[in-house]
């Protein structure tokens, strides 16, 4: 039983922080049928701001607020500088620039901060355990849960029932007529852009908080999980999004579990196998997203 | 089609000029510089056959680069040295020794190969997602090479590959790679990918069938590759798998997208043009590095400017320096159109 229930939470953790990687992924995904390849860097942006407002005595929310804020920021400037000049172009220029500019991010840590790990600042309560039910697990493991599920739980209120969110939607399945019904493009861009750096901010911390240290090359792995649940769930399907993360965590966790020792260092490779089956199955993934319309 | 020849003729021109120029300095510094450029371009072209003609962007091309790496490491290490560089190496590969040659095009061809298993799902997905998962094929790759210490000795340096590539063979092989590419482009299943890079549905609706025509792009790039390895790890004679993964992938992405993905002129323009720029920041770096202020603190510097570069060349020239034309192309059209006025 206690197995059952540590094998729940962590997959339910797991999953959270996934499917959150995988929205914010997403959602700019949806509405300009590009790719972000600068979104870990977001999580790396706001692992430095932590690490950097450490020496500073303020209250550690006011840190992780200032984080989130930051992240917030460079998702909207990672708009500005990769994605608004070159949108119109052609979707190989977009990828390069956006892989540009999360190069340019990273090796700006590099140069200007510090090529080794940084300890990032965590409250107690990220390094206590808990017994559910005889099983022992990580505090941080239930806030990610229970962080995730009022996220989702809030983006899911933001699409479906607020102004923003509608027109969000409306420029995901056809950009072309929600402009000509008034949705202004530049400011919905830009909102998801905003949306998507505060979902990274707030994954950056409770993934940080697994790992307690920044270092510039941080945000490859939450990328990585990020495309390939996005890519399992659909590409431009916020559901699927979700979907994704949390089956891509269930493979995650059920390999940790059955893998050994020996086999558990390919555990990227298995995984990845699996996700190439599930697209031999379902080449547009899991489920489909809205109506296509033609790319702006 | 004579244009095409024409190009030929003149790429091949380049790289003989660029090896005869290196060697007529006769500083080694120099002869080092070129034999790495030409490496290069054998990678940018072979990238160039699968991106330029399909429009997909792909990120595994150095994961390929490494496969053949090590492939033509296991075969040519030295038996005796094999004990001491791959300790845990398989039995019946400890007495394996076959010539640098034969390596090489092993290399290609165990490259090919499992580029054609992993491929051929990846082809049926579209834009986007194909690029992705290629993402995620570059960090399977880098994570098997970087944990099958049986045949790679895991993220630890592997050494003791013998020293064969020198100057005139990597121009000789950079030479061929540039004819295959353009022999390619100018083939049935070049000029159908191509047009399916123009428009998807109306190539489809021509009875293109797209996914196969990216597998076999996608095949031949990663023999490019793989031989690219080969040539690389005999000119290094140690590596490790650290050396096939991101730093590498945006460079050769740079210089191919400077130049021009659609055209093989623009992947050798690319490749001379950034390895000048990049052995330049580099001298920079290290010299900032030798003063106080610097003090061995500057990494990273030359990753930025270059990053900038490529956004710049992306927002003026989305296409690079030949977004669409060979340079014989270009030269025959302005021929004619002198022609034309006189």
């Amino acid at each position: 039983m206690a197995f059952a229930i540590q094998f729940v939470i962590d997959v339910l953790s797991l999953g959270g922080a996934y499917a959150l990687m995988a929205l914010g992924l997403v959602i700019i995904y949806g509405i300009l049928r590009l790719v972000n390849f600068a979104y870990g860097e977001l999580i790396m942006v706001a692992g430095y701001t932590m690490y950097l407002s450490s020496g500073s005595s303020l209250p550690w929310l006011v840190m992780a607020v200032l984080a989130v804020g930051m992240a917030v920021l460079f998702g909207i400037l990672t708009d500005y500088a990769a994605f608004r000049p070159v949108r119109a172009k052609s979707v190989t220029a977009v990828l390069i620039t956006s892989f540009a500019f999360s190069n340019l991010l990273q090796n700006a840590a590099l140069l200007f901060i510090s090529p080794r790990p940084r300890n990032v600042p965590l409250p107690e309560i990220f390094s206590q355990t808990v017994s559910i039910g005889g099983a022992i697990t990580p505090v941080r493991n239930l806030i990610t849960i229970a962080a995730s599920i009022v996220l989702l739980a809030a983006v899911a209120f933001l699409m479906r029932k607020t102004t923003l969110g509608i027109a969000m939607r409306a420029a995901a399945t056809n950009f072309t007529m929600a402009r000509m019904l008034g949705v202004p493009a530049n400011l919905i861009i830009s909102s998801a852009f905003a949306l998507s750096g505060f979902l990274a901010g707030v994954v950056g911390i409770l993934w940080i908080g697994r790992i307690g240290t920044v270092v510039p090359g941080i945000g490859l792995e939450p990328l990585l999980v990020a495309f390939i649940a996005t890519v399992i769930g659909g590409m431009r399907s916020l559901p699927g999004a979700v979907v994704g993360g949390f089956l891509l965590a269930l493979i995650d966790t059920t390999l940790n579990y059955t893998l050994s020792q020996d086999l558990l260092k390919f555990r990227d490779a298995f995984t990845f196998s699996l996700v190439i089956l599930i697209l031999l199955w379902r080449p547009e993934g899991l489920i489909k997203g809205p109506a296509s319309g033609q790319r702006t | 089609m004579k244009h095409a020849y024409l190009t030929a003729l003149i790429l091949i021109a380049v790289v003989a000029a660029l090896a005869v120029g290196s060697q007529l300095l006769g500083i080694r510094l120099y002869d080092r510089i070129a034999t790495n450029l030409l490496i290069s371009l054998v990678l940018v072209v072979g990238l160039q056959t699968f991106m330029g003609n399909s429009g997909l962007l792909s990120f595994a091309h150095i994961g390929f680069m490494g496969l053949g790496a090590y492939t033509s490491a296991v075969l040519t290490i030295p038996a005796q040295m094999k004990g001491m560089a791959l300790p845990d190496l398989y039995e019946f590969m400890t007495v394996l020794e076959v010539s640098p040659l034969l390596a090489m095009l092993a290399a290609g061809v165990v490259a090919a190969l499992v580029a054609a298993v992993v491929a051929y799902p990846l082809m049926r997905l579209s834009d986007a997602a194909a690029v992705i998962t290629s993402f995620a094929l570059l960090v399977v790759l880098y994570t098997v090479m970087n944990n099958w210490s049986a045949l790679t000795n895991g993220p630890r340096t592997l050494f003791g590959l013998p020293k064969t590539t020198d100057m005139p063979i990597a121009a000789v092989v950079a030479a061929i790679v540039i004819v295959i590419a353009l022999l390619f482009k100018e083939s049935r299943t070049g000029k159908l990918l191509r047009a399916s890079r123009e428009d998807e549905v109306a190539a489809a609706a021509l009875g293109a069938n797209i996914p196969h025509l990216r597998w076999r792009a996608f095949i031949l790039a990663a023999f490019i590759a793989g031989v690219g390895g080969a040539l690389w790890g005999h000119f290094i004679t140690s590596f490790a798998p650290k050396a096939f993964y991101l730093k590498e992938t945006f460079l050769i992405i740079t210089m191919l997208v400077i130049g021009g993905a659609n055209t093989v002129t623009g992947a050798v323009a690319g490749t001379i043009l950034v390895t000048f720029a990049y052995e330049g920041l580099r001298g920079t770096e290290g010299a900032l590095n030798a003063t106080a202020i610097g003090a061995g603190q500057v990494v990273g510097l030359t990753e930025i400017v270059l990053a900038l570069a490529m956004i710049a060349v992306m927002i003026v020239k989305p296409g690079g320096l030949f977004p669409n034309r060979e340079i014989g192309h270009i030269l025959t059209r302005t021929r004619r159109k002198k022609e034309i006025v006189s």
